[in-house]
């Protein structure tokens, strides 16, 4: 780990609402290239975590550099553009529109396409078109997707969706994924598959942040855990130390440690 | 093909008045439905694919229509360059104004736009020396496109046609277009579309002013056409008609939208003997179209044939699927 170059680094990250500490200090330095999960119990401000650095929330102290670059500041799309995407918690699908397009708008950082090119369609335009489509169809081969791409993105089940929104996010070539908590509502067999998928990303050269609940995927196919509890780091390592760490079984883990064990 | 329903409805539009030749009702009433088209379907970039509200597009058309009145009548311009600078300002303004009202939402963005209308109308009436106040302005030059004087209805139909083509054509290459995705993602979730690198309030200032655009464009072809203006036709009420067309024909469709502005005109055309009843069953209708077809019109239509095509297509399959199990058997 000690070689391989920082993607990004948190520094005394604080988000207050109100009264509420979401976020109470926290530091940690994710190097590229490998899955790095986020686990800590319900309100620990994983999600929290997720919103400032993409932008939505503005931070009340503390600093985000992802390749060296500050983030705090920055609107979210901004901050897309510099390669970071995201999936969310509660689905935010283009419910809209289709899948196919709901990746496609996932290429948009990759097309050029100008409003006034776009009326009146220049033959530029319909170039970029079939090479986004292209694209936006390799994410989807990747999240064995192809044979929903004509379906509409608010008629697929839940587990689907929520493989298109990780297709969305891929589809803009992204160096860091944020993943929020894409086990959630799955069943067994689509956990495995899931695992597979990030296996798949990684392979890529995408680094990933997993947030996630579901102990034994997080613990088989991370390299490194940040363990958050009310806004604050608990514990910091390899998934073999973390599963050790008293502290951590003791405030959160306990039983689910054993199972995944 | 992505653009057969256009060459479709291209072709029916040219057709008419070949299969009618010299018909009052096709050219006049045609030539205002055109003009309601083009309103409508710029109108729809905004509502129904960007999910903003604009309460206050007759302001967009009166201007189009008086720079265009103004500037041929007060300094002599030649009609196409008062046209296009007509154009320009309306858009100078459209995107000034975007600035502080796209940042509002929902009833917010209605008010906020639905007064920009009231105070523009309010400046045609009162702005007498220019606008020639409530009693209009008159005697508009007859249009002239490279020598060619557009000054009977049957070229006017023609002018308008094609003016509204155009207006279709460049909507649906919009829609279908990085630049549509990018709208109708905003309209989906903008908290999501910022995360795919889309700059939000950019997107929707950018059609607020497209829209202002093709509003302008209508009332600059209406100014010259009609020969004569005044504020009337630029009041709230029209404002509220072309939201109306645009839900009545069906949200986020351009065909919804244009068969919206088609079916209002001759409701109007033939509601004319009923003056006094009009605004009545006007109402009447849009509360039976948003009960029974809240989809629309064109859309609900549309939807609503196709589903019945498919079901009549699969039962027709399941039978032979039987007969095929029975001979198996
Ligand atoms: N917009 C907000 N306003 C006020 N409080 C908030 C807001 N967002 C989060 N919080 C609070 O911040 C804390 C952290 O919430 P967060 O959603 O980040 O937790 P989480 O770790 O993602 O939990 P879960 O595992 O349930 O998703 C909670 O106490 C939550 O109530
Ligand atoms: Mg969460």
């Amino acid at each position: 780990m000690t070689h391989s170059s920082i993607l990004l680094a948190v520094e005394a990250l604080e988000q207050s609402f109100g009264g509420v500490m979401a976020l109470a200090g926290v530091s940690f330095q994710t190097p590229e290239n490998l899955i790095y999960a986020i686990i800590g119990p319900n309100g620990a401000g994983k999600t929290t975590l997720f919103n400032v650095l993409c932008g939505f929330y503005q931070p009340t102290a503390g600093h985000l550099r992802f390749d060296g670059q500050e983030l705090r500041g920055l609107p979210s799309h901004r901050i897309a553009a510099l390669g970071i995407a995201r999936t969310f918690q509660n689905l935010q699908l283009f419910f809209n529109m289709t899948v196919l397009e709901n990746v496609m708008v996932g290429c948009h950082l990759r097309g050029r396409t100008s409003l006034l090119a776009a009326a009146l369609r220049l033959p530029k335009v319909r170039h970029e078109e079939r090479r986004l489509r292209q694209w936006a169809g390799e994410a989807l081969e990747l999240c064995e997707l192809s044979s929903h791409a004509e379906r509409s993105a608010g008629a697929l089940p839940y587990g689907l969706m929520k493989r298109v929104e990780i297709a969305r996010a891929l589809a803009a070539k992204p160096r860091l994924l944020l993943l929020d908590e894409p086990a959630a509502g799955l069943n067994d067999t689509e956990t495995m598959a899931l695992r597979d998928l990030l296996s798949r990303i990684r392979a890529a050269g995408v680094t990933i942040l997993l947030v996630e609940h579901h102990m034994p995927l997080v613990m088989s196919v991370s390299d490194r855990l940040l363990v958050l509890d009310y806004g604050s780091v608990l514990a910091e390592g390899a998934p073999a130390e973390i599963q050790a760490n008293p502290r951590v079984i003791a405030a959160y883990l306990g039983g689910a440690v054993q199972y995944a064990i | 093909m992505r653009l057969t329903g256009f060459f479709i409805f291209a072709a029916s539009v040219a057709l008419l008045p070949v299969l009618f030749p010299d018909n009052y009702f096709v050219t006049v009433v045609g030539i205002a439905a055109g003009l309601h088209v083009i309103l409508a379907v710029g109108l729809n970039l905004l509502i129904g694919y960007a999910g903003q509200i604009s309460l206050g597009h007759a302001a967009f058309f009166g201007m189009g229509a008086y720079a265009s009145a103004i500037l041929t009548t007060r300094f002599d311009w030649p009609g196409l360059l008062a046209m296009l600078v007509g154009l320009l300002v309306t858009g100078t303004i459209a995107w000034l104004l975007a600035q502080p009202i796209l940042r509002l939402r929902g009833h917010y963005l209605a008010m906020a736009t639905l007064g920009f209308g009231v105070i523009v109308h309010v400046i045609l009436v009162q702005a007498t020396h220019w606008t020639g106040g409530p009693d209009g302005l008159g005697e508009i030059p007859a249009l002239s496109l490279l020598g060619w004087i557009v000054d009977d209805d049957q070229r006017w139909y023609g002018v308008i046609a094609a003016a509204m083509l155009l207006s279709i054509w460049l909507s649906l290459n919009l829609v279908d277009s990085r630049i549509g995705r990018a709208l109708r993602a905003v309209r989906g979730s903008e908290f999501a579309a910022e995360m795919m690198g889309i700059d939000a309030t950019r997107a929707k200032t950018q059609i607020f002013v497209v829209s202002a655009l093709f509003a302008a464009f209508a009332g600059s072809l209406f100014a010259h056409q009609q020969a004569f203006i005044s504020p009337d036709s630029f009041s709230l009420m029209i404002s509220v008609e072309l939201v109306t067309m645009v839900v009545l024909g069906g949200i986020a469709s351009t065909f919804g939208a244009a068969c919206g502005a088609i079916a209002l005109t001759l409701l109007h055309e033939s509601l004319v003997v009923f003056e006094d009843y009009e605004l009545l069953i006007h109402g009447a209708l849009l509360m039976a179209v948003m009960i029974f077809l809240p989809q629309g019109l064109f859309v609900g239509l549309t939807q609503g044939v196709r589903r019945r095509w498919i079901s009549r297509i699969a039962s027709r399959q399941d039978m032979k699927g039987e007969r095929n199990s029975t001979v198996q058997q």
